[in-house]
């Protein structure tokens, strides 16, 4: 394990902790008094209509599939960005090109209507 | 000090993985198959390759569990139902992952691999940048014209389900 990232475990563990803490407290200092009202969903004072499970529109699942294409873009902007400084101007039409070629995708999704939000 | 951490991912795998399987809530689940990816992030930055870490978190963390969330919460099938855990197919698959289990075990156990004793190049993700920019130029370029193809394929195959 490269050592600068014990850091990241130590705050890992430490997240985890606090969390778990915060929890067990509660559990231990509070009350345990359940009944009908006090469980209701609580939707800033108005009474909840229907479950909280409700179907929601397909055209989400669309936003979806783009964000997971524009992601993987974003990971290819990471080694060009850590390589940048040693590499210059070349490098920079290289991924202008490639941001380029996407951006057609995206021009696409809007002129189709995909982006328009329900 | 690294063999705990091995051991902390390992079993946080382990359980994440045993936990998607035996769920009865089905979006329970999906969140645990999250830690898993998470975890796998984990052993990729033990074994120094981070680039491939940040792939892991931001792809399989970060997209396929939204899609595969949006996926549950879109199927109105599922909505609030506990899903069985086991149906009459269960003496098979338990058979075929043995199987599985085993096939792997054999394969990892009679391969030798090569050991490098040096520690791998630091900056990882430098060369893999200049590799990227310099002598793969072509197959990454060729990369967003696969992502176009991805994204319009995407597009034309939801649209034609809503309607």
């Amino acid at each position: 394990m490269p050592a600068d990232y014990s850091v990241v475990l130590v705050f890992l563990i430490a997240g985890i902790a606090i969390v778990s803490f915060v929890f067990l407290l509660s559990r231990l200092i509070a009350p345990h008094n359940p009944y009908k009202v006090k469980n209701e969903t609580y939707e800033c004072g108005e009474p909840t209509i229907g479950p909280s499970w409700i179907q929601f529109n397909n055209h989400f699942y669309i936003f979806g599939l783009i964000f997971v294409v524009f992601d993987v873009e974003a990971i290819f902007l990471f080694p060009w960005a850590v390589a940048y400084k040693s590499l210059g101007y070349f490098a920079f039409v290289e991924m202008m090109i490639f941001i380029f070629i996407l951006l057609a995708g995206l021009v696409y999704a809007w002129k189709k209507g995909a982006l328009k939000w329900v | 000090m690294e063999a705990f951490t091995f051991y902390l991912f390992s079993f946080l795998i382990i359980i994440s993985a045993l936990a998607v399987v035996t769920m009865r809530n089905i979006f329970h689940c999906a969140l645990f198959l999250i830690l898993c990816l998470f975890s796998v992030a984990g052993i990729f930055v033990m074994l120094h390759a981070e680039f491939l870490a940040a792939v892991q978190v931001l792809i399989y963390v970060g997209a396929v569990s939204i899609l595969i969330i949006f996926a549950i919460m879109l199927t109105s099938r599922l909505a609030g139902r506990d899903a069985p855990v086991v149906n009459e197919q269960f003496f098979l698959g338990g058979f075929m992952s043995l199987v599985l289990l085993f096939s792997l075990v054999y394969t990892l156990k009679e391969t030798i691999f090569r050991v490098v004793a040096e520690p791998p190049a630091p900056q990882s993700t430098l060369r893999i940048g200049q590799m990227l920019m310099t002598d793969y130029v072509l197959p990454f370029e060729l990369v967003s014209v696969l992502l176009l193809a991805v994204l319009i394929g995407a597009i034309v195959l939801a649209r034609r389900e809503g309607n």
